[in-house]
């Protein structure tokens, strides 16, 4: 980088902070990707984020303190108060609120160099209006997630020649933003429609798409907003901002991938079909009957056995019974149990949710397995406690052509010698099917909330002695 | 910088992004895509450059919304990643309970 090249490059103190905070960025991404680390790999992006705040004061020709101060101090407190309140189980929706944030961020840049209108090239301009696209749809599409997954907005809404809709919307915007940037026609009206059509364009792409694929879409909306924060760290000169967006516009896709094959979705079919909350008409006839059992006799069952797997869902984690669970996986540790917790990858809200509210719980993360380690074991398995979980244990997952969910990895608890199944009452999983496993001869049904049999589980085995 | 220096920055911030998050187990996703999202809170600097080098009352408002959102995505990011991380802990840091992996019986 040349320092002439442009009158952001004079200050030295600057440029060096810059650089040590995108050090540090990469270095605690890197942290966190284990987790004996993890937790001070946030350490040290916040560090590096502390830096560059602090330095971006100095900067030259900087004014508006007195409107900047305001700002920062305001959102901070905001942001801290909403962000140390929020539940476990509402976190996703609570990242993409920030996310989305994130991303008006991006897009107020763009809107406020676009306004202002001066000649700075058509790179440069074309960079603040792409920016400023991706920016705007993932503000406004995020919200429309927070709200989804928030219980706000409960129904998807579609109409025929929707997709039609969204891409005459998409091509219409696009044309508003190339008179900006090719500086056809830059008044501030047709930015201002530009930026309309964008946010427009967020809210109708989202609304569509059913709350089961919501985590997928936060996490595409987090790599764009990636994306947005590079593309006008280029307008402003800025290496931070490019460095930092793009790694986690990289990093986001990829994770978005990771999500969606997790879930046997493809990205396209997230974005244009729209499974995620069909009330399902359940296919494939079930033969066999539900058998209950008594608490009392699970409670003998699981005392006595060589080795249990817990598979959790997010059932559980609703009726906030990860505590009583883990206490009673303590009392079958402390018999001699072996005890380990399977986690399918779409077990919580989103990838690696459910390990979340586990660690709530105090369950140390070396018991808990994923689908690939877990999946061998459950033949060696006395006991599969299934809690909460209903899609991601299905077998007809395995072998029904004709089922929605057909190809979509799942737990194998139907091997285990003995499946019992908490669950509150005969309905079928958030997709509608019906469950194979819970007609199996070795499956037994432990009707009632979550939280309340966990207690009479512990009574249960407390009373074997 | 040179439009072409740009270039190679990005692509090699593209594959690093790629390359570290590549060898991250599943049970850190939901974590790492909180931190992923505070790191794209650095998106501040540049609202407070904006807001800084504002000059009409237009540009002060959208510099303002846009300094407001950014430090809400920081520090938002921050706590609910922190929070998150903090509670991850192994079975060997909690002392008391051996045989997890053993079960004898």
């Amino acid at each position: 980088m040349p320092a002439d090249a442009a009158p952001l490059g004079a200050n030295t103190l600057i440029q060096a902070s810059y650089f040590v905070t995108a050090a540090l960025f990469i270095l605690g991404l890197k942290r966190m990707s284990s987790p004996v680390t993890a937790r001070s790999g946030i350490w040290w992006a916040g560090a590096g984020m502390l830096v560059a705040t602090l330095v971006t004061f100095t900067f030259p020709g900087m004014s508006n303190y007195e409107l900047i101060i305001p700002a920062i101090v305001v959102g901070s407190l905001l942001a801290w108060w909403s962000g140390k309140r929020v539940a476990m189980t509402n976190m996703p929706q609570m990242i993409a609120l920030y996310n989305g944030m994130g991303g008006g961020a991006a897009a107020a840049i763009a809107a406020v160099e676009l306004y202002r209108g001066e000649s700075q090239g058509y790179a440069i301009s074309i960079l603040a209006v792409v920016g400023g696209i991706i920016g705007a749809v993932s503000f406004s599409g995020s919200a429309i997630a927070f709200g989804k997954l928030q219980g706000l907005i409960t129904r998807s809404i579609r109409f025929k020649g929707q997709q039609i809709f969204n891409l005459v919307l998409l091509l219409v915007a696009l044309i508003a933003g190339a008179l900006v940037a090719l500086h056809l026609n830059a008044a501030p009206a047709v930015v201002s429609a530009f930026f309309a059509l964008a946010l427009l364009l967020g809210v109708t792409m989202t609304l569509p798409i059913g709350g089961a694929d919501m985590p997928v879409v936060i996490s595409l909306y987090n790599a764009l907003t990636g994306l947005a924060v590079a593309f006008e760290g280029f307008v402003l000169n800025n290496a931070a901002m490019i460095i930092a967006g793009t790694v986690v516009g990289s990093a986001g896709t990829l994770l978005t991938q990771l999500m969606a094959r997790a879930m046997n979705r493809s990205l396209g079919n997230v974005l244009f079909s729209g499974f995620g909350d069909t009330g399902g008409a359940p296919t494939g006839e079930v033969t066999g009957s539900l058998k209950p059992i008594e608490a009392s006799d699970v409670g003998v069952m699981m005392a006595f056995a060589q080795k249990v797997i817990v598979v959790p869902g997010y059932g559980m984690a609703v009726a906030q019974a990860q505590h009583k669970i883990w206490e009673l996986c303590q009392l079958l540790i402390d018999r001699g149990v072996t005890v380990k917790f399977a986690i399918h990858p779409v077990a919580g809200r989103m990838p690696g949710h459910m390990n979340v509210l586990l660690a709530e719980a105090g369950v140390p993360y070396d018991l808990i397995s994923d689908l690939d380690e877990i999946n061998s074991e459950f033949e060696t398995a006395d006991v599969a406690l299934i809690i909460g979980a209903n899609d991601v244990v299905n077998p007809v997952a395995r072998n029904d052509k004709s089922s929605p969910i057909y190809g979509m990895p799942i737990l194998n608890a139907d091997k285990a010698r003995n499946v019992i199944v908490i669950k509150r009452g005969k309905g079928a999983g958030f997709s509608g099917i019906e469950n194979a496993l819970f007609y199996l001869d070795n499956t037994r049904m432990l009707y009632g909330d979550a939280q309340k049999a966990g207690a009479e589980l512990i009574q249960a085995i407390k009373a074997v002695g | 910088m040179t439009g072409i220096v740009a270039l190679y920055i990005f692509m090699l911030a593209a594959f690093t992004g790629y390359e570290v998050i590549s060898r991250v187990p599943v049970i850190l996703h939901t974590p790492l895509m909180s931190g992923s999202n505070f790191v794209h809170g650095i998106v501040l600097v540049g609202a407070m450059v904006a807001l800084g080098g504002a000059h009409t009352p237009l540009e002060k408002t959208i510099g303002i919304v846009g300094v407001l959102l950014a430090a809400g995505n920081a520090v938002g990011g921050y706590v609910v990643t922190e929070r998150m991380l903090e509670m991850f802990k192994s079975s060997g840091a909690r002392g008391a309970k051996p045989g997890s992996s053993k079960g004898a019986h």
